[in-house]
Order: C-alpha cells, then structure tokens, then sequence
C-alpha cells in the first residue's frame, strides 16, 4: 500500500438480510408461539397467586415469614382475627429436604459413577430404566409405601439413632414419640430425587474428556484415583446442579410428605420426633376446611413456595450451565 | 524446502540421521534390557488392526515408529503400556517384555506398570481442576507414592522437561492458562515424575506450532540418556532428528505390519524394502 494515498474511507456495515420461504416462517410461527407459551403460563400462575395471596400479604406483612401461629378466631365484637406465619412450615420444609439431600447425594453419586464406569451394559440398561422410572412414580405410591412399609423400619433405625446420639441436640426428643417425623419424610423424599441427581451426575460424569481419563490411567492411577482425581473434580458442577433439581422437587413435594409427617405449627430441629413443617403438605392439610380469609393465606403460602422453589431451580440451571461452559 | 532437498530427499533425511550422535548399540546402556514386543497383534471387535509386530526397544534408545495413517503404529504403541484395552472390544495376542518380564501376565498389577512405562498423548491432557506444581505431581499423588522433597522433585521434572524457567514463578496457577507447547511439557514432567524406565509418546507434537516442536525435541533428546522412548509421528524429518531406530509401520489396506526397523539413518538412507523408501522418499502417503 502506498503512503500517500488519501485517508481510507471505511464502508459502513452493510445489512444483511435474507427472506425466509413462508413455509419456514410458519414454521418459526409455530415454535415460538408454543415456547413462549410455557412463559406465560407460569406468569399467569404466579400472577394468581399473587392477585389471590396479596390481601394476606398486606395483612401480615414480613411476619407472614417470620411468625408462626396458624389460626382464624372471631372476636367479641364478631371480627375475624387472624393470625397467619409461615416460619415453622418453611424451617420445616428446609430441615426436611435437607435430611433427604444428605440422604440422597451420596447414594445418587455413587450410583451414577457405577453405571458410567463400572456397570457392564446390560445391567446398566436395566437400571437406567428403573431409575428413570422412579422419577415417574406417582408420589401418593411412595407416600403409602413411606407410610405402611418405611414407617415401622425407621421408627426402630430413629429409636436407635436416638439410643446412641440423643445427646446431641437433632436426635434427641421431648418426648419417646418417633412416628411421622421430619427424618421419616426427609427418607420418603430422598427416595424421591435420588432418580433426578442420579441422572443428571451420570450425564456429567459420561462427558468427562476421554483424554484427562486416559492421562490418569497412564499415570498408574486406579479406577477410583481415575474417578478422584479427574471425574468428581469435572462433575462436581453437575452433583450440585443435580442435587438442586432433586431440593427443588423436595420443596414441592406435597403428597407423599404429607402422609408420613406430622404437621405442627411449631418450628423443630429435633429431627426424629414426631413434629414437622411443610409448606406444600400444609395447605393440602388445611385447604378442605378453610374459610375465604384463611384460603387467601394458603394461596399466599404457595406463592412463597412458588418463589423459593423457583429460586432453587435458577440457581440449578446456573450451576449447570456454568459448569458445562467452563468445562470442568 | 530447498532445490538440493527436493531432488535428493532421502539423502537429506539421512544427513539429518547421520548429523546425530553416534547411534546407540543396544545393550550398552546400564539401564535394563528395555522394552520388547513379541509377536503383537491387535483387535478392534473382529477386526485385526495390527500383525504379528516384534520389536526391540533397548534401554536408553529412542525408537521412532514412522507410517501412513492407519497402519496401526498408535494401536501399537498403545498396546506397550496396556492402555489399548481401555477402548472397549478390543483384544490383543502376543508379548510385550519390560525388562524380560510380560506385563500381560495374568495377576500382574497394571497401574504398577504404567508407573515404569510412561506416556505422553497426542493433545495436551493436563489436569485442568490443578495447578502446574499439583499437575507435575499428580502421578505421585494417584500411585500414592511417597516423596522425600516434593519441591526437589517438582523442579527436577520441570527442568527435564523444559518448562522450568517459564513456569517456575507460578506453579500455583491453574495448568489451562498454558500455552499448548506449554501444556505438553506439562504432561512430559508429569508423566516424567513417577520415574518411569520407559516413555511412550503418540505424535507428542501434531497439535504443536514449529517453535514448541523444537522444544519437545531437545526434552527428547535430553531425556534419551536416562530413559528409553517410543514416538510415534507423522513428520519423517523429526523421527531422523530426535531416533536412533526408526521403525516402519504399513497396511496394505489388510492388518497393520511391521515393514523394516534399523537404525534411523540407515532407514532413510539405504532401507531394505522398496515399500520403505517410497514412503521416506516421499512417493507415498
């Protein structure tokens, strides 16, 4: 290029355009409506809920959160007053799920490291199907099963757990009651989403780089110091976003929970005695006999429910997604 | 390439050969008998991918295994250190000898082999979750071996290596901030830290820009003293720079074979068999 040219006029970008057939645009038509359906259906719930729950909202303000009595009464001069807190249902929501996290991980990965590393395919194909279809149980099944069945094995496991460990404060119990406990339900759940962290840490652990695998086992590593060293650090992402999913579905769970709970308006760690919370199973508790006032305050209940377990949820697909971007 | 080149190919190979230090017998090392492979044959399901290859890899030689794709010399070498049966379906028949004792020996502890045969991939695998120093270490870490100086040892691999003075500085950063040529070395110091007799690499420099192939080839140079190497490559004049065998690998479009193996130069300047020549003087492939 010579120097003395004069200054270099620089186009401006031009537009690219095509023009898709009608076929393809219909088409687009189509997708797109029905995506975007998904959308607005659950914008249309969450609107509902709060149209529904607002007036219990205002009422009760932060203490709808932070208090605890549960009750409607008419006064002397024939007032409703009413007393609505949801503290003790959501600690026991949290203590529940939490019990059937600490159940379920460990078993759901060790599950999923057999069935991607050490499973001969047959076997593995079996258990994939069942697995998968235990996520597809209805979970009133699960509830009778937790109930009938579970129930008398755990009350026996509970009592000894409490034998052992009663003096640390979670096992120990006011009183030696040990039916539809918190631990009880915390099983039932676990059973619940171990088929959803299994399958989504199977998922991530099958990618793991051939390569880094290869590098490990070069290097005169075991099966297992293969599965430390390279497979866990990779899927790790995918056990935390997996383990997210299945506390979203615990969150939400309502039937199966409310079958093999206690419910109690008043918040409990004591995990093996018989008196729990959950936000879901309450409202299905309460809804049948409940005046206009105290549905307001149930519909109110969902949508707190609804936000945490949607908070939980867009945390997961974060993880997720982060993970397999970053590839690790 | 220059006009000179282009007429007399071979000659130029073998000039690159001969320019190298006087070719190692074999035997003289004091470093063990080395590596043989009897009678190797590999399957993938039914389909026979390599014949009937015997070969001897002294101590303290670098053996080059040069041919077209496909002929079977990465199954080969995959098959020295029984990383070939970790694709599934595979099968293999024969011997593979490390120091005169066979590592398919039915009983025998495989991890404890791949700690005496090391290898190094075609891409730079290292551990993307460690740092450089835990990277170098991590065989050590996974053989749970135990080490008197971890420090000693961390620089010692990364020096023969050749890494050392770019890295030393931050041996706690994470290994994917390296550069690819970067990483490779990562990966020899790695594979070097568990003091293997033996190092295989499978075309340790086709994913390789021409500065850090350079590299590689000096480690590999600087290493031939203490250890015996296997390479695969694709690029002839590498194998005449960095080998003191050469070793050629043909299929005729049936199972992989051995053609002719001898000394480099010799290879590239007066091979035995007319398939050899064409493919060194670069009629073919």
């Amino acid at each position: 290029m010579s120097v003395d040219t004069p200054a270099k006029v620089i186009p401006a970008a031009r537009k690219i355009t095509t023009k898709p057939r009608v076929s393809d645009q219909i088409f687009r038509g189509v997708v797109t409506t029905f995506s975007f359906s998904a959308l607005v259906i659950l914008s249309l719930i969450a609107l509902f809920l709060l149209l529904q729950g607002f007036s219990t909202l205002r009422e009760q303000g932060f203490g709808f959160i932070t208090h605890f009595e549960w009750s409607v009464a008419t006064d002397d001069s024939g007032k409703e007053v009413a007393h609505f807190g949801l503290q003790a249902m959501l600690v026991g929501t949290v203590v529940i799920s939490f019990i059937a996290l600490i159940i379920a991980v460990p078993l759901a990965v060790l599950t999923a490291l057999f069935l991607t590393f050490y499973a001969p395919t047959s076997i593995k194909r079996i258990l994939v199907t069942l697995i998968d279809l235990m996520a597809a149980f209805p979970s009133i099944l699960y509830g009778l099963w937790g109930y009938f069945v579970l129930m008398p094995m755990a009350v026996y496991w509970a009592k000894l757990i409490n034998h052992w460990f009663g003096w640390i404060y979670i096992f120990g119990v006011p009183q030696p009651i040990f039916t539809r406990s918190p631990f009880i339900a915390g099983i039932v759940l676990s059973v619940m989403i171990i088929p959803i962290i299994t399958s989504v840490s199977r998922e991530v652990f099958s990618q793991t780089p051939l390569d880094r695998i290869q590098a490990a086992y070069a290097l005169g590593a075991t099966k297992w110091g293969m599965i430390r060293a390279v497979v866990l650090p990779f899927g790790s992402g995918g056990i935390v976003g997996g383990s997210m999913l299945g506390l979203g579905r615990a969150f939400g769970e309502t039937v199966a929970v409310f079958s093999v709970l206690n419910i109690v308006f008043r918040s409990n760690f004591q995990i093996l005695f018989t008196q729990g919370g959950n936000v879901a199973s309450m409202i299905i508790q309460k809804f049948g006999e409940a005046g206009k006032t105290e549905i307001n305050a149930l519909i109110a209940a969902g949508l707190v429910l609804f936000i945490l377990t949607l908070l939980v949820n867009f945390a997961a697909t974060f993880i997720v997604t982060k993970t397999v971007k970053s590839g690790r | 390439m220059s006009d000179q080149t282009q007429n007399t190919p071979t000659s130029s190979l073998s000039a690159v050969a001969a320019n190298r230090a006087e070719t190692k017998v074999p035997g003289s090392s004091p470093l063990g008998t080395g590596l043989e492979a009897r009678g190797v044959h590999a399957w993938f399901d039914k389909h026979l991918a390599l014949e009937d290859v015997s070969l001897d890899f002294s101590a303290g030689t670098v053996t080059a295994l040069i041919g077209p794709s496909g002929c079977g010399k990465s199954t080969f070498i995959r098959t020295l250190n029984r990383m070939h049966e970790f694709i599934p379906h595979t099968s293999m028949a024969g011997q593979v000898l490390l120091d005169g004792k066979d590592i398919y020996e039915p009983g025998i502890d495989v991890t404890k082999i791949r700690l005496q045969i090391g290898m190094v991939f075609q891409k730079p695998n290292p551990f993307p979750s460690m740092t450089i120093g835990e990277n170098v270490l991590s065989g050590i870490k996974l053989a749970q071996l135990k080490i008197d100086n971890r420090d000693e040892l961390l620089e010692e691999c990364l020096t023969r290596a050749g890494l050392w003075a770019e890295v030393k500085d931050r041996l706690g950063a994470h290994a994917g901030g390296l550069s690819g040529g970067q990483q490779q070395r990562l990966c020899i110091a790695r594979a070097l830290a568990v003091k293997p007799k033996v190092l295989l690499m499978d075309e340790p420099c086709s994913a390789l820009d021409p500065g850090s192939t350079l590299r590689i080839e000096e480690t590999i140079s600087q290493l031939s003293k203490s250890m015996t190497i296997v390479i695969v490559t694709h690029n002839m004049q590498q194998a005449a720079r960095v080998s003191d065998y050469t070793a050629f690998f043909l299929s005729d479009g049936g199972p992989g074979q051995m053609i002719e193996v001898g000394p480099t130069n010799e290879i590239f300047s007066r091979p035995r068999d007319q398939r050899t020549e064409n493919y060194v003087t670069g009629r073919f492939g």
